[in-house]
């Protein structure tokens, strides 16, 4: 029998899985640290502290604005320096806080031992409740807030817990890493979101080009029947939660739905393990593995991160940045976009840093289409690429709204495939954008 | 054999006439009236169907036009007053002169001013460019220079300077319909007054952030500093957001403001050199005035 993968569409990318087997370690703290109020899905939040302000390890910095949002900690104790506008990833200026690192004191009560506890007894509502304290939102890109991803909706029920831990991006090992060393926490973590959940099984997928972190989850999980490792075959773009819940259980998540339609809500193991410390150690989301990685980079690591460290620190624990650098990536190489500059701060949702040599960062000179579809044949949402860029580029973004453009998850594979190296992806997340912005001010009227 | 022929005849000639009557009878049934003078209005339109009206075409223009008691809010751009005068005296209307637009880029970011600090390397789109980052200098407001205002042209009358990587209008060919202004997505495409020998003076940034970081992204931006809404005689220059604004049709290009100007943001297109300058100001006019040439050139 072949292993399980999605149906349709999908690619094979060179895994250049580099630092794949460095321990996760620690860089050290940088001097400033910046924390942007925006890091998930949804409403910023609110920011409670001031300029001046001397803030604790694990501090509330800002709280949640709303259902759809979150809180937001101090990775550092230290000064406070401004609340202002700070570049993010993209350039543009959004509210952050700085603050000016003295020392690391964490808030009282939390647990900063390594010891496993293994058991719980927190209900079903204290959990939700410690995860939305915490500030855990999806630590595998898309950083969507955990605890909404809990509370199941009217009418729908939850049958299973699908843990992700297929990494499908080339280049990352974060969650590899994870796995590798932080197995046993990983189980309970398991066990508290699905208590948290309600539910009675779960799945751990895992990529088959991990075979150590099968065999190790395994062996982890052997003394719970309700939790199974079950291996996939290699395919990019398998981590998309669509994609796993097809790949692991044949289900087909309805067009603008959630897994949750089909029964089933999916994590990340990175936020499977912000659960556990969260709930058994009391430990808020600050810090997150982050890979930096790139063929020329000097020493490839796995770095635990306190969220606001700059792009450029991290670089610099790797090795220094190597001279024929041409890109920076932030994030997979799929997925990831390019920086334009390095001072901007990892946030919740950086998986890695990816460093490109100056022979295979460019993208090819873009020519005409020649209707091949072979962007059609490897789109594992069933679109049309090519008719979703000519449509964005003619700015016929209502009629791409009938042409599910929604439902692209970006995972670009239309892009690394196309003979003619077009830049689908860039036209229709442009078309993804102003079509949002169309439906938004439909749904306000 | 010519009896068959002359039968077919009668018969076609038959089932002609029926289908005749038949035909008047729905004509009359379902006749639509239609005002003969959208045909003579859409006639005396330009027919470019170039959308600057607000209207999807020149026979949507006509049928609003025909359909109103009033020219308010109709204007065609492109015609320009020559164009609604005759339409006026078709539906024995007063004209109402409307002053004459063009579009004016407010960005005046060249490399030199401007300095790169990156490459892109996606889609050639500014649209595109400014959903993914502040573009290839630091400022986000500045020109992304992929002429997406080129494409929208149905004019040929905006075209990109390699050296300045700014577009440029030729005030000739420009007929302010405004495609350029919706196409640009930062908005610093104005249309404006269009002076006497085609002069201007506008600000020629969109910056509204205070304090040294515009200032490093791009040396000719508004810091809004107010000088020259300080030095404007006649109350045409107005401060939002830090941002100055001249207003085309208060402003009575005396050009105090282009003097005062400590980042040189103020322009002056097509005007003389000038005769009489303040002594400590007179570099910094001379290199306003040199950008304005590089820009034309």
């Amino acid at each position: 029998m072949g292993l399980l993968t999605f149906s349709l569409g999908g690619i094979h990318p060179p895994e250049n899985k580099i630092s794949a087997g460095k321990k996760i370690e620690s860089p050290g703290l940088p001097e400033i640290v910046t924390i942007p109020l925006a890091q998930h899905l949804g409403a910023p939040s609110k920011v409670v502290v001031a300029r001046g302000d001397t803030v604790k390890t694990g501090q509330i910095i800002a709280e949640a604005n709303g259902f759809v949002s979150t809180n937001i900690h101090s990775s550092v104790t230290g000064k406070v320096l401004k609340v202002d506008l700070f570049p993010d990833s993209s350039g543009y200026r959004r509210q952050a806080v700085q603050i000016q690192v003295e020392e690391d004191d964490w808030v009282e009560g939390i647990d900063l031992s390594d010891t496993l506890v293994k058991d719980f007894d927190k209900s079903q509502d204290e959990i939700r409740k410690i995860i939305l304290n915490s500030g855990i939102v999806g630590l595998g890109g898309a950083t969507f807030p955990s605890h909404v991803k809990l509370m199941t909706p009217k009418g729908k029920t939850a049958e299973y817990l699908i843990i992700n831990g297929v990494e499908c991006e080339p280049y990352l090992t974060a969650d590899h890493a994870l796995m590798l060393e932080k197995h046993d926490e990983l189980i309970v973590g398991v066990r508290i979101l699905m208590k948290g959940l309600g539910v009675e099984k779960a799945i751990i997928g895992i990529e088959n080009n991990k075979p150590d972190a099968i065999k190790i989850m395994e062996k982890a999980s052997a003394e719970f029947d309700s939790i199974v490792v079950k291996p996939l075959k290699v395919q990019y773009p398998q981590g998309g939660e669509k994609q796993l819940v097809q790949a692991l259980l044949k289900r087909e998540v309805p067009s603008g739905g959630l897994p949750i339609d089909v029964g089933v809500v999916a994590f990340n193991v990175g936020t499977v393990y912000a659960s556990y410390l969260a709930v058994q150690k009391n430990r808020p989301l600050l810090e997150r593995v982050v890979t930096v990685t790139g063929k020329s980079v000097k020493k490839p690591s796995n770095f635990l991160t306190r969220v606001g460290t700059p792009v450029s620190y991290l670089i610099e624990k790797a090795g220094g940045l190597p001279e024929d650098t041409a890109k920076v990536i932030n994030g997979g190489p799929m997925m990831g976009k390019a920086l334009s500059r390095l001072d901007v701060p990892i946030v919740k949702g950086s998986s890695g840093i990816l460093l490109l040599m100056e022979e295979e960062a460019y993208r090819k000179e873009t020519q005409s289409c020649i209707r091949c579809t072979k962007c059609v044949t490897v789109c594992p949402m069933g679109l049309e690429p090519y008719l979703l860029m000519t449509q964005a580029e003619k700015a016929m973004y209502e009629e791409m709204e009938g042409e599910k453009v929604m439902d692209c998850i970006e995972c670009g594979s239309c892009v690394y495939t196309c003979p003619s190296s077009r830049p689908l992806l860039d036209y229709i997340r442009l078309g993804k954008g102003e079509l949002g912005k169309i439906l938004r001010a439909r749904k306000a009227v | 054999m010519s009896q068959i022929i002359i039968y077919t005849i009668i018969t076609l000639v038959a089932i002609g006439a029926v289908a005749a009557i038949i035909l008047y009878f729905v004509a009359q049934k379902f006749k639509v009236y239609e005002d003969p003078r959208i045909d003579q209005v859409e006639e005396a339109l330009p027919a470019a169907n170039c959308g600057g009206c607000g209207f999807a075409g020149c026979r949507n223009f006509a049928e609003a036009l025909v359909k109103s008691d009033s020219f308010d809010g109709l204007n065609c751009p492109v015609g320009g007053n020559d164009t609604m005068a005759s339409v006026a005296s078709i539906l024995g209307r007063e004209a109402v002169e409307s002053a004459p637009l063009v579009a004016v880029i407010r960005c005046n970011g060249t490399p030199e001013f401007r300095p790169r600090t990156n490459t892109y390397d996606g889609a050639s789109s500014c649209a595109v460019e400014h959903s993914l980052h502040t573009g290839e200098g630091g400022c986000p407001h500045g020109c992304l220079g992929h002429g997406d205002c080129v494409d929208a042209c149905d004019f040929d009358a905006i075209h990109m300077n390699p050296e300045t990587e700014l577009p440029e209008v030729i005030d000739d060919k420009c007929t302010a319909c405004g495609a350029c202004v919706r196409a640009c997505p930062r908005d610093i495409i104005e249309l404006r007054k269009k002076n006497k020998k085609d002069r201007k003076i506008f600000v020629s940034c969109i910056n509204e952030e205070k304090g040294p970081i515009p200032k490093r992204n791009c040396s000719v931006v508004c810091i809004g500093c107010s000088a020259c809404f300080k030095v404007c005689p006649h109350d045409a220059i107005t401060m939002n957001n830090n941002l100055a604004y001249i207003d085309p049709v208060k402003c009575r290009l005396c050009r105090k403001c282009v003097v005062v100007c400590p980042t040189n943001a103020i322009h002056e297109i097509h005007f003389p050199p000038p005769k009489i300058v303040g002594v400590a100001k007179e570099t910094e006019t001379s290199k306003s005035k040199e950008n304005e040439t590089k820009q034309k050139n």
